[in-house]
């Protein structure tokens, strides 16, 4: 809240004032954001300026004589390329599974976190610690729990010599199961937070009126978390979208498991073919941009609210 | 009321979703590494050794990416922590052009694929001749780790009663005082928290730490583990990496089980305050 208030009372002083002390707040909140500004800007426009006009040659940097203008040739070849279509639709996968189980397994932790009286501290501390653990940890975690040589899985589910990271759909389901686990806790967060701002005296009426458990779930509380819902499903879905660390460390993208950023990755950096890579790049940008625009139109939620400043 | 109980078991089970994994991997980091190629894996040890974690110690290879990855985890979020604040507090206590800016600013930077910018920052950051270096890894960690702090800071420097500030100046106290006895004590469990969070965050990067370094000389214990390939060539590398990850985890640990109900507020934006 801005100290508003004293303008009113220095009015009488002349208008003269009351601008100056505007136009100082402006001022000083300029001064103060413009740090924040410099660095989120410099460390990803400008790179992202970088990566549009590499993408434009052909450059391997293990051959820099070879540089030359190729326009818009490294798009053409990437999407009729049936690699950029695996890997799209490896990441798809990943990312609807993840997210549909992710909503409704965090919406059940949210619930019980809400509802819980005895135990209250000891589930919230054990519901944070998926959080806090590197993803990199994780991911070893459940690849040396399903693998044939140090896993248990293969020998409590009778499973013999199945090796589950011999193909995709099994290792994707691998991979999955490590997302679930890490981020559930995240998303039940979010959703708890929406859950404890539902007016309780709408759930009273409603149970005064006969609703069951079932109906007011549906009817009160699910379309009054809407923003919070729509919060959680727009980071998830983009935190999936861009997943590296779990198939990186699974399976390295082998068997058809391999995702865009893996593929951008592997471009940039393991080949050093900066300039197909950067096409890689910029079209994973653009898919990113894609999902944003989708959410934000398809949900029509105010912005604000996504945002922070309310 | 005997439906509490139920909510309990629940809670329980919810407890064991989570702490499942963590005893696999203390499980793991137990086990000798012949036991591993046994060819008979089994969930608990069978015979238990401490001898990974004095391996996992005794190798520069670890600690050397455990000083990196504390070092470069501080810098970063100290200077996360100062740089958010002043936008945290413009945001909550000031009215000017360029709030809402700053606000979808860090929206987009919070949605934007990372891996988008490993190529042009490995080419850009050799050209500047802080490849391989805490400083190009800081980098990009400050810059994704201000939106989540702007956020949480502004969330809480919201909730601050800024009126106590002049009611003690008008009780006597000057401008300095009033700050530093009032509104510090006020402000200091957000910044605190964010600073969890936003070390949390560089804790964890592992596409900037295997994209921006090649030698040990700033490669994080993310990278570290992802590259590691084992004590010898005829030992398996699993009860080394666990014993690692072990290690990496017990701080996660402790600060989760001191800060439960800060980090809670903080990721709720102050909503579920305990």
């Amino acid at each position: 809240m801005s100290v508003k208030a004293d303008d009113m009372t220095t009015q009488a002083a002349g208008a003269v004032s009351v601008s100056e002390r505007v136009k100082g707040e402006r001022r000083l909140g300029m001064w103060l954001t413009a740090p924040s500004f410099i660095v989120m800007i410099l460390v990803t426009a400008y790179p992202l300026g970088y990566a549009l006009v590499l993408s434009l040659y052909n450059y391997r940097l293990t051959d820099p004589g070879g540089r030359e203008f190729v326009g818009l040739d490294n798009y053409a070849v990437i999407l009729r390329d049936p690699l950029w279509w695996n890997d799209f639709v490896t990441t798809l996968a990943i990312t609807v599974v993840t997210v549909a189980i992710e909503l409704v397994v965090g919406f059940a932790f949210a619930y019980v976190m809400f509802r819980i009286i005895r135990g209250r501290g000891p589930l919230r501390t054990a519901i944070l610690i998926p959080y806090g653990i590197v993803t990199v940890v994780s991911a070893f975690i459940w690849r040396y729990a399903f693998a044939l040589d140090s896993g248990f899985v293969n020998q409590w589910l009778n499973l013999a010599d199945f090796n589950w990271f011999g193909e995709r759909w099994s290792a994707l389901f691998v991979i999955c199961l490590s997302e679930i686990w890490k981020t559930t806790p995240f998303i039940s967060l979010l959703l708890l937070a929406g859950l404890v701002q539902v007016p309780s005296e709408m759930l009273e009426a409603a149970k005064v009126d006969g609703a069951t458990a079932w109906q007011r779930l549906r009817r009160v509380t699910l379309p009054n978390m809407k923003a919070a819902i729509m919060v959680a499903l727009l980071f998830r879905t983009l935190d999936a979208w861009r997943i590296f660390d779990n198939p990186y460390v699974m399976t390295r993208g082998a068997n058809n498991t391999e995702t865009i950023s893996f593929l951008a990755y592997r471009q940039n950096v393991t080949l050093v073919n900066l300039g197909m890579g950067s096409a890689v790049s910029v079209l994973l940008f653009l898919t990113v941009v894609a999902i944003a625009w989708v959410f934000v139109k398809g949900f029509k939620t105010d912005l604000s609210q996504v945002r922070g400043d309310s | 009321m005997r439906t509490s109980r139920w909510w309990t078991v629940a809670g329980v089970a919810i407890v064991l979703y989570s702490v499942f994994p963590l005893l696999w991997m203390l499980s793991l980091s137990l086990k000798p590494p012949s036991e591993i190629v046994s060819g008979t894996p089994r969930f608990l040890p069978a015979a238990w050794t401490f001898d990974n974690f004095t391996e996992v110690f005794s190798q520069s290879l670890f600690t050397r990416a455990l000083i990196n990855s504390i070092g470069i985890a501080l810098i970063a979020t100290l200077v996360a922590v100062v740089v958010a604040m002043f936008a945290a507090y413009a945001i909550a206590r000031l009215d000017f052009r360029g709030k809402r800016l700053l606000l979808s600013l860090a929206l987009a930077i919070a949605m934007f694929p990372q891996a988008a910018l490993v190529g042009p920052l490995f080419n850009m950051w050799r050209g500047l001749g802080i490849y391989d270096t805490w400083l190009g890894l800081i980098i990009p960690y400050l810059t994704f780790a201000l939106p989540l702090s702007i956020w949480t800071m502004s969330a809480f420097f919201r909730q601050i009663p800024w009126e106590m500030e002049q009611a003690a100046q008008v009780d006597g106290a000057t401008a300095w005082q009033a700050f530093r006895k009032v509104i510090v004590p006020l402000a200091a469990p957000g910044v605190f928290t964010t600073a969890i969070l936003t070390f949390f965050f560089c804790w964890n990067d592992f596409l900037f730490a295997i994209s921006l370094t090649s030698t040990d000389a700033a490669r994080t214990v993310p990278a570290a583990l992802a590259f590691f390939q084992g004590a010898s060539q005829f030992e398996s590398p699993v009860p080394y990496i666990m014993a690692a990850s072990v290690v990496v985890t017990i701080p996660v640990v402790l600060l989760v089980l001191a800060f439960q109900r800060r980090i809670v507020a903080g990721l709720t934006s102050g909503a579920v305050k305990g």
